[in-house]
């Protein structure tokens, strides 16, 4: 052996070889040098919707009024709440987590089992709640109308509380019986079929409703408060606008068009919380795998719960990235 | 190897805010970890529950209480990677190759795609062509 290597002057150095300068195994190393890459790639996501949203600064929707439903309390305002707990979910995830990592170092698989179990459920929790919070982000829940140049018109009363296009518009004869789910799909070919209303008749409904006032996506500030509003048309400007440039109605939120706003804030929200999401799904297959080998006593025969520590690594990086994406999505 | 890996582990660092508190052993410190960081969540929450007037200023295009939810991360942030992630027992080195990489790269891309954002948001504001139709 030592032939075959030249003598380089650094043994016995730290970096001179046959040590590990770094402290960690190979496993560890490189798990902190994915989690390092993987943040490069969730702050390219949070830096282009940032992007986005000073392009757009004066249009941005308000994630109050976007994120405002809490299970079981149905039409109650409670904005940011849900994604709270969802927040508090994965802290406590990671918490057992770390717990589950602890035991490891003392070898006791019992209670390894137990604590990634625990971190197991908090995942799954997290992850259906994303999921309650996809399904409410995508069926909306007041309806707006579109203009020519694609900006998102919504309707208030004249205490500036929002009202629903259900509240004010009726349905009209339809010249084709619009299919029901479960009989076929229709978007293609009837144009405004694809939605519960057509712009005349959100036209109809708004002249019968001699209270009822525009929004538009743009945003002003109000002077005493100093906070953000969005900008209400006078009764004159908003049958201007409804007649003359509305052109179709929108509800709930997709890729091509939201509700809510600008496009790219559904698009943004779609792809940052759903990489996140598959994210945390992944982790959760990991900790599964890690779990059923702890239970095996994989690891008890390998001398060291070292497999813990690394998915615990990303794990831990989940709940991280989500701090910031509930911080950059929900607070500012 | 498993004496390896034992010997890593040893050693906790249990002490959090520059050595002010100090924890008994490792779990502990896990506990008071998870409590700081609910309580800072909590604050952040009513932050943007309330929302208080006199934080509307802006300092450098962001309001202040902007600039608080942004710092308030970075701080949740801070203790999930030292404490969770056990950075904090890690050799400076490995600290310092992650860290550092990511600290430097993070700025910077931020930095340039925010300000490019701003520059487009001028261009349509003083744009020839209203968007508003």
């Amino acid at each position: 052996m030592e032939t075959t290597v030249a003598a380089t002057g650094t043994e016995g150095q730290m970096w001179g070889g046959g040590k590990s300068p770094l402290g960690a195994s190979y496993g560890k190393l490189m798990m902190w040098f994915f989690i390092l890459s993987d943040a490069l790639t969730f702050t390219g996501f949070l830096a282009a919707y940032g992007f986005s949203r000073f392009k757009f600064i004066e249009e941005w929707p308000l994630a109050d009024e976007v994120f405002n439903h809490f299970p079981f309390m149905h039409g109650v305002d409670a904005p940011m709440f849900y994604v709270a707990l969802m927040t508090f979910v994965l802290i406590g995830s990671s918490v057992t987590m770390v717990l589950a990592v602890d035991a490891g170092h003392h070898m006791n698989r019992k209670k390894v089992s137990f604590y990634l179990l625990l971190t197991i459920i908090g995942g799954l929790i997290f992850v259906g709640s994303q999921a309650w919070e996809w399904k409410n982000f995508i069926a909306g829940e007041y309806g707006a109308v579109q203009t020519t140049g694609g900006n998102i018109l919504q309707f208030v009363d004249t205490n500036g509380d929002r009202v629903a296009l259900e509240e004010f518009v009726n349905v009209g004869p339809r010249d084709v019986q619009a299919y029901g789910d479960n009989q076929g799909i229709w978007y293609e070919s009837s144009g405004d079929l694809g939605t519960t209303y057509t712009i005349e008749e959100v036209r109809a409904g708004f002249a019968t409703r001699p209270d009822l006032l525009i929004r538009t996506q743009h945003l002003i500030v109000n002077e005493e408060t100093g906070a953000s509003e969005k900008t209400i048309l006078s009764r004159e400007e908003s049958a201007f606008k409804l007649e003359n440039q509305a052109v179709k109605v929108v509800e709930g939120a997709n890729l091509t068009e939201n509700e809510y706003g600008v496009p790219l804030f559904a698009d943004f929200f779609f792809f940052i919380t759903g990489f996140h999401g598959f994210h945390v799904f992944s982790g959760i297959i990991f900790n599964l795998i890690v779990f059923f080998n702890v239970l095996l006593g994989t690891y008890e025969r390998r001398g060291s719960y070292e497999m813990v520590e690394k998915v615990g690594l990303y794990w831990h990086f989940v709940d991280l990235v989500w701090v910031f994406v509930f911080t950059f999505f929900y607070l500012v | 190897m498993a004496d390896h890996a034992q010997a890593e582990h040893k050693e906790h660092n249990l002490a959090i805010f520059r050595g002010r508190l100090k924890f008994k052993n490792n779990v502990q410190k896990i506990w008071g970890v998870l409590i700081f960081l609910s309580l800072v969540t909590c604050v952040e929450v009513a932050l943007g529950y309330i929302k208080p007037d006199f934080l509307n200023g802006h300092f450098l295009a962001l309001k202040y209480l902007n600039w608080i939810f942004i710092i308030l991360t970075l701080v949740k942030a801070y203790y999930i990677t030292w404490d969770f992630m056990h950075m904090r027992d890690e050799v400076s080195g490995l600290r310092r190759a992650v860290v550092w990489t990511a600290v430097f790269l993070i700025i910077y891309l931020i930095a340039l795609l925010l300000v490019e954002g701003d520059y487009i948001y001028e261009i349509y504001k003083n744009a020839a062509v209203s968007s508003d139709f």
